[in-house]
């Protein structure tokens, strides 16, 4: 670094560059690999390998800082490199709106540690009948047979219940709760809130047909990523096995600048700054597939300006960045007193969710018009830093020993029993929501700000509407509910109007989506129903940006889904010589 | 793979990595944190930081660390089931933590400053000197959030933050850890809560 720069030109051409190594290019590059085809695949970060990088089963006291999260936002133990803030790659907001971007820069991208609730987008997510979102121009049994193929191929644990929004799959064994987990679905039942077994990509049992993945053996650090690949990563799961077939190679640490395109407005390949020297480099492709993420796509294509394509490529409509949208989140947090003194063994079960509340109501009948599931947490966890701050807190909210009740706080030898009394009670709840996609939230070209590799960076605008505001509130409402009808003590502030009822920042549940939607109109769609680019036929997106309105469903499942379908699409394509 | 054979493969996954073998060895001993080449799967400016923070000469001096020995063990004392705080170390964790949090340093830094001028003024000793009695008497006033004195608050806001330290440094260490009973962290097979626990509560499995 430092000397001067060079534009380095490939002269080798690639029958297809994917840019991105998550679930969505992981897949294309998985699927591509093993079809034969020879594909080149760039991610921004580092090598990973959870085999061999992972941080699972280092006891708190490996860390000098104890897991805090100082340089890793998810504690010390967590595998993303990367997090809100990366040094020298900013991003802004408009108008003093907010938005947070979590960036994961490694092989295998967020998947590495996120919380492997797997679930399927159900057929009113794909076809809203309210007229509130635009529909997809796929339905759901276009996508089931792909979510079925995702299901046996990665694995992926839940029961069948038939429910009208929540698809059944092909599914392994779930984990069974913990003990605070029985309580939730007592208490919840009495509140009118349905619980049912959660559904989380973790091998609970061995994976017929595949043997480079352990079985889980229940550490419940999913989090860390899994060294045996008992649990779903795009690196262990996709890339890796594909570089295997000899038929995908990796270059990492190379940060796409932008598609280079040709004089029909084809694109022709990439530009990408080498992260280790500093020096840029073009290489050529026959086909371009995106799954940079859902900010970095569109960055991607918003910085891909030419005669061609004055509005960035794929733009004619005009629509790329716009209709970003995140979950709705919001918590509360208790405990149980009837735990108390609870005997010890170890519930450290998988680290997906062994329970959960799929949306039970009709919205008819409520103030907002889209649903929510509710995560729990709780149990005798591993201690971590944080660890101790909840006791002296507690302490004083149920009667002590003799019955009598003290002031919260303490010190000295009653407080070290109160630790030992309270560990294992805690419960917490978190709902995950649908957030409506409007074109007035979006990500855009900040005309002013560069980064580090004099890259144009994005600029956020992101408010929430009623509707994310009132769901908020309907969540806590729910909560509490459950927490009373459990038994439990709440010991959180309870949010109210003033802080929107506790609705987090857009961008910080991390579930972004819908930046370059897709459509069968070209003129309010960047993307076809195949994830291909209206304005450049071999040009593909396969991450979460195509998504026209997500469900309240964590996005990983359908990322997969539809990822797989456009790439046995660009297969039978090439097929027919049409790209 | 099948469990049994994906245990086999940890073991094997395991041998070429450091940290983890050494946390197999030693697992009744502290790890030696401060050996930064061994931390497994860092990022170059994580290894980069420790390092730095390693190299800086420490924040607290001798008195304010006798000061934190004395309040550390009296939050967390000695008892039938496990040591004090002292003995798992607490104050080096926070020698630590200031540094690599640095938002810790003036509070703790001003708060016991503010302990020992609270105890010159009434006992006309600093904290240390102070006999166990005194110490007692001091802490009993600034240990319970919304029942202190309007003119003690800053010690109150003070002892909250050290007590919260010593919690989380007490039972990140491995006696801390035994001490709660947490027995985790290790390979098992999960198949639902106990008969005997379902029993207690009058539960049923679900």
């Amino acid at each position: 670094m430092g000397d001067k720069i060079q534009i380095k030109k490939s002269a080798e051409q690639y029958d297809v560059i994917v840019v991105g190594s998550g679930a969505g290019g992981g897949m294309a590059g998985y699927v591509l690999a093993n079809a034969g085809i020879k594909v080149l695949m760039l991610e921004a970060g580092p090598f990973f390998d959870p085999a061999k990088q992972s941080k699972q089963m280092q006891w708190p006291y490996e860390s000098p800082r104890r897991g805090a999260s100082t340089t890793r936002a998810f504690g010390d133990f967590d595998a993303a490199y990367g997090g809100w803030q990366i040094e020298g790659q900013p991003y802004t907001t408009k108008d003093k709106t907010e938005f947070s971007w979590f960036r994961a820069q490694m092989l295998g991208g967020r998947t590495n540690h996120w919380g492997r609730i797997s679930l399927r987008m159900g057929p009113e997510d794909f076809q809203p009948t309210d007229g509130l979102t635009d529909r997809w121009p796929i339905t759901y049994d276009e996508v089931k047979p792909f979510y079925d193929k995702v299901d046996k191929m990665i694995g992926v644990y839940g029961t069948n219940e038939g429910l009208r929004n929540e698809p059944d799959g092909i599914f392994l064994t779930p984990p069974k709760p913990r003990l605070n987990e029985i309580f939730i679905k007592n208490g919840a039942a009495k509140a009118g809130v349905k619980v049912i077994p959660g559904r989380g990509s973790v091998l609970t049992e061995a994976l017929p047909g595949n043997k480079d993945r352990g079985a889980c053996f229940y550490c419940g650090q999913c989090g860390r990523s899994c060294k045996v690949y008992g649990d779903f990563s795009a690196s262990s799961c996709l890339v890796i096995p594909a570089i295997k077939t000899g038929n995908l190679k990796v270059i990492t640490n190379a940060m796409v600048r932008q598609v280079l395109t040709g004089k029909e407005g084809q694109a022709t390949g990439v530009s990408y700054v080498d992260k280790t020297d500093g020096q840029e480099y073009q290489l050529n492709a026959k086909i371009v597939i995106l799954g940079a993420s859902t900010g970095e796509s569109a960055r991607i294509l918003l910085n891909s300006k030419s005669a061609q394509h004055p509005g960035g490529l794929a733009n004619n409509s005009g629509v790329v960045g716009k209709y970003l949208h995140d979950s709705t989140g919001a918590s509360l947090g208790g405990f149980l007193p009837q735990l108390m003194d609870r005997k010890r063994y170890n519930e450290d079960g998988v680290g997906s969710v062994h329970i959960y509340s799929p949306w039970w109501l009709d919205n008819k009948n409520l103030d907002f018009s889209r649903g929510y599931h509710i995560e729990y947490g709780g149990g005798m966890r591993m201690p971590n830093y944080g660890f101790g701050a909840g006791t002296p807190k507690m302490n004083g909210l149920v009667p002590d020993r003799d019955g009598k009740t003290k002031n919260s706080g303490g010190f000295g030898a009653s407080l070290k029993d109160d630790y030992r009394r309270f560990y294992g009670t805690q419960v917490s709840m978190a709902g995950r929501g649908t957030a409506i996609a409007r074109k007035e939230n979006y990500c855009e070209i900040d005309p002013s700000v560069v980064d580090k590799f004099g890259i144009p960076v994005l600029r956020f605008n992101y408010t929430w509407s009623n509707e994310e505001v009132n769901q908020a509130k309907h969540m806590q409402e729910t909560f509490q509910s459950v927490m009373h009808e459990m038994g439990a003590v709440i010991t959180t502030k309870i949010p109210g109007a003033d802080t929107s009822y506790g609705l987090e920042a857009p961008g910080k549940i991390i579930h972004e989506v819908g930046t370059i939607r897709m459509g069968d109109d070209p003129k309010t769609s960047a993307l076809n129903k195949w994830c291909q680019a209206h304005d450049c036929k071999n040009l593909f997106v396969v991450d979460a940006a195509p998504f026209v309105q997500q469900g309240d469903k964590n996005a990983t499942w359908t990322i997969l889904a539809l990822s797989m379908r456009t790439t046995e699409y660009i297969l039978e394509q090439r097929k027919k010589q049409n790209i | 793979m099948n469990r049994r054979q994906s245990l086999k493969a940890l073991s094997i996954s395991t041998l070429g990595v450091g940290l983890l073998v050494e946390s197999c060895k030693t697992s009744t001993k502290q790890v030696d944190v401060s050996n930064v080449d061994t931390a497994v799967g860092l990022e170059e400016f994580e290894v980069e930081r420790l390092k730095q923070l390693y190299a800086q000469p420490a924040f607290f001096n001798a008195h304010e660390k006798s000061t934190m020995v004395v309040l550390a063990d009296l939050i967390i004392p000695k008892d039938k089931v496990s040591g004090g705080a002292s003995e798992a170390k607490v104050v080096d964790f926070i020698e630590f933590i200031v540094k690599d949090i640095p938002t810790h340093q003036l509070p703790m830094r001003g708060g016991l400053k503010w302990l020992d001028l609270h105890c010159l003024n009434t006992y006309e000793k600093t904290f240390v000197d102070c006999t166990s009695a005194q110490q007692i008497e001091v802490l009993e006033q600034i240990a319970y959030p919304g029942k202190t004195k309007p003119e003690l608050q800053q010690g109150e806001v003070f002892f909250s933050r050290m007590r919260d330290l010593v919690g989380t440094g007490f039972y990140t260490s491995e006696i801390g850890i035994n001490d709660l009973g947490y027995v985790g962290n290790v390979p098992n097979i999960w198949e639902g809560v106990p008969k005997d626990v379902l029993k207690q509560y009058n539960l049923s499995e679900v």
